[in-house]
């Protein structure tokens, strides 16, 4: 991470760096002689590589859960329509701007409200006579996703070509705004929902092995399902909130680490968690430097620079024949 | 743990599946259902094992109706292998499919102790899936899963195994080592069996659904009898003890004739092309 804050429009040494987060952190050490440098390190790069970590981190572990919860291992916050909810609530924010019934309503908060909105309806029509059987709840999302999707396409025809963009590099993904003062609330979601949905790993491990068998193992797998889909929707909607709608790491994160150590929830959660949060943090490294000085949505990258990596690991993967 | 199945009636749809069924496993019997399709036998496990609610009746799994216990409590009793076990199990190992077993025992905060290894380690050693614990269960072959599912309820250290078609598309050889290591256990068992002969070989008692009530119950010969088998599978068969002791059912070429067995009969019309030239 600290490689990550050093390199950028402008390097910095890693000492420097160093002496700058440590300065801040543990008021250790004396603060840096060049206020420009410490504005660049402290209050634009670390927010920034410190976000990208988390929203990573929390898209992985979403990504991970849904595809046991739904048993479909192409599930991710995209397919359950959630990132579909977050980018329509953002686009009628940004498009309607502050004269709207939205007016007070920022991106960050329309987005979250989307997803949330969205999930709570998966979790509505998923469900029949008490029962969310897995494909139902996967068939509830796209369908839904669908129609969030048109409902924003319609809203877009309207917008001018400025919104556009912005709209566009809102639904590419970027940590680009990262401030301060986002970091605390994301940080506790992030950290709590993903240590409770750690702690349901062995009962992920039980529904892995049908319904009803899991039923016979003491599990109430209506409850279970319900619980961790309002975790998950939670969890996505704060970091889609702040971050647009990034994909691939939600889906892929999760399969890369069960491809290399395996399926129990007890070691994939945590590692999914980890490397997702690498993984972004190195993608938004890439996103501001291979186009110096401009800089690249997340979106773009994330899949470039993944997807070959993942398939050459599919094609190696025994497990699958 | 002793099995008691009260006067239980289940309905499914508005349609009633289990219509008053009454039933006794004795701690360390094993007792086979059998019957013809849709006859109530896999509703009748559901019940056992806490998935279906029965519309009334108990079932007491050592002195608790099982409805009354929380599900994890239950779960402890009640351990099954079922026909649900599929692809989705790939990417867990076999050992970590044994280890599902300990999941009633345990709480959210819950961690594995040396009780779950050594239930775990020993599961593993009874059923003899030690050489490919290592393994992926999707790389296994039918035989090895089912033995895999067998330890991972062994693993629950339960009083009362409930299976379901445990040996259905399995060889001959693999299916007679099921069955001896399910008598090996000692554990109390509630068995549903389509195979007559493979109940006949299992069992100590069999007790016979048929559209949702039971048709008969008690040791093996004196329930398969060439009345019984007629009334409700609708063949004509003889059931014998041979020399070595196995019981053997001997089942005649063809079912038997139109309107002598019910639920048969209605499938099996004498426009049927195929029969007409027979």
């Amino acid at each position: 991470m600290i490689v990550a804050i050093s390199i950028g429009a402008v390097n910095v040494p890693l000492g420097d760096v160093w002496g700058v987060v440590l300065h801040h952190v543990t008021g250790a050490g004396t603060a840096p002689s060049d206020p420009a440098l410490d504005q660049i390190v402290w209050n634009f790069r670390t927010p920034r590589v410190v976000l990208a970590a988390l929203v990573g981190a929390g898209l992985a572990v979403t990504g991970a859960v849904l595809q046991t919860v739904v048993s479909n291992p192409l599930a991710d916050p995209i397919v359950l329509g959630f990132s579909y909810g977050a980018t329509l609530g953002a686009v009628l924010v940004i498009t309607l701007g502050g004269g709207a019934v939205l007016a007070g309503l920022g991106v960050s908060a329309a987005a979250f409200l989307g997803a949330v909105a969205a999930g709570a309806l998966v979790f509505a029509l998923g469900q029949r006579r008490g029962r969310l059987a897995p494909v139902r709840l996967v068939l509830a999302g796209v369908a839904i996703g669908y129609v969030f999707l048109s409902a924003t396409s319609f809203v877009q025809l309207r917008a001018t070509p400025t919104e556009l963009r912005t709209v566009m590099f809102w639904m590419l993904g970027s940590v680009a705004g990262a401030k301060w003062d986002q970091i605390p609330t994301v940080t506790v979601v992030v950290l709590v929902t993903t240590t409770l949905l750690a702690l349901f790993g062995r009962r992920l491990n039980v529904l892995l092995a049908g319904d009803e068998s899991a039923t016979a193992l003491g599990v109430d797998v209506n409850r279970l399902r319900a619980v961790l889909l309002v975790l998950s929707a939670l969890l996505t909607g704060t970091v889609i909130a702040v971050a647009g709608s990034i994909g691939f790491v939600g889906l892929m994160i999760p399969h890369l680490v069960r491809l290399t150590t395996g399926a129990d929830h007890r070691r994939l959660l945590p590692l999914t968690a980890l490397l997702g949060a690498l993984y972004l943090v190195l993608v938004d490294l890439l996103s501001r430097t291979v186009n110096r000085p401009n800089e690249l949505p997340l979106g773009i990258l994330t899949a470039l620079l993944g997807a070959p990596f993942f398939l050459w690991l599919l094609r190696r993967n025994k497990g699958l024949d | 743990m002793k099995l008691v199945v009260d006067r239980l009636h289940v309905t499914l749809d508005r349609t009633p599946v289990l219509r008053g069924v009454t039933l006794e496993a004795r701690k360390g019997d094993i007792v086979g259902l059998v019957g013809p399709n849709g006859s109530g036998k896999s509703t009748l496990l559901r019940t056992v094992y806490r998935s279906l609610r029965p519309a009334d009746g108990a079932v007491r799994v050592g002195d608790d109706d099982v409805w009354e216990l929380p599900p994890r409590a239950a779960a402890r009793r009640t351990a099954a292998v079922l026909q649900d076990a599929g692809g989705s199990t790939a990417g867990l190992t076999v050992a970590e499919i044994v280890a599902l077993g300990r999941a009633p025992h345990h709480g959210l905060l819950g961690r594995d102790g040396p009780a779950d290894h050594a239930a775990v380690s020993d599961a593993i050693d009874r059923c003899g899936v030690r050489p490919f614990a290592d393994r992926d269960y999707a790389s296994l072959s039918g035989g090895e899963r089912q033995r895999v599912l067998l330890a991972r309820a062994l693993a629950q250290e339960p009083g009362l195994l409930v299976l379901d078609e445990l040996t259905n598309h399995l060889d001959i050889r693999a299916r007679f080592e099921l069955l001896d290591l399910i008598r090996a256990t000692g554990v109390t068992t509630l068995a549903v069996l389509h195979d007559l002969d493979l109940a006949a070989r299992l069992c100590d008692h069999l007790v016979v659904l048929s559209e949702g009530t039971v048709a008969a119950a008690g040791p093996v010969l004196e329930v398969l009898t060439p009345d019984l088998l007629a009334a409700v599978f609708g063949v004509s068969a003889g059931t014998e003890r041979h020399a070595d002791g196995v019981i053997r059912i001997t089942y005649a070429a063809h079912p038997l004739a139109h309107g002598l067995a019910h639920g048969w009969s209605g499938q099996h019309d004498e426009d049927r092309p195929g029969r007409a030239l027979g």
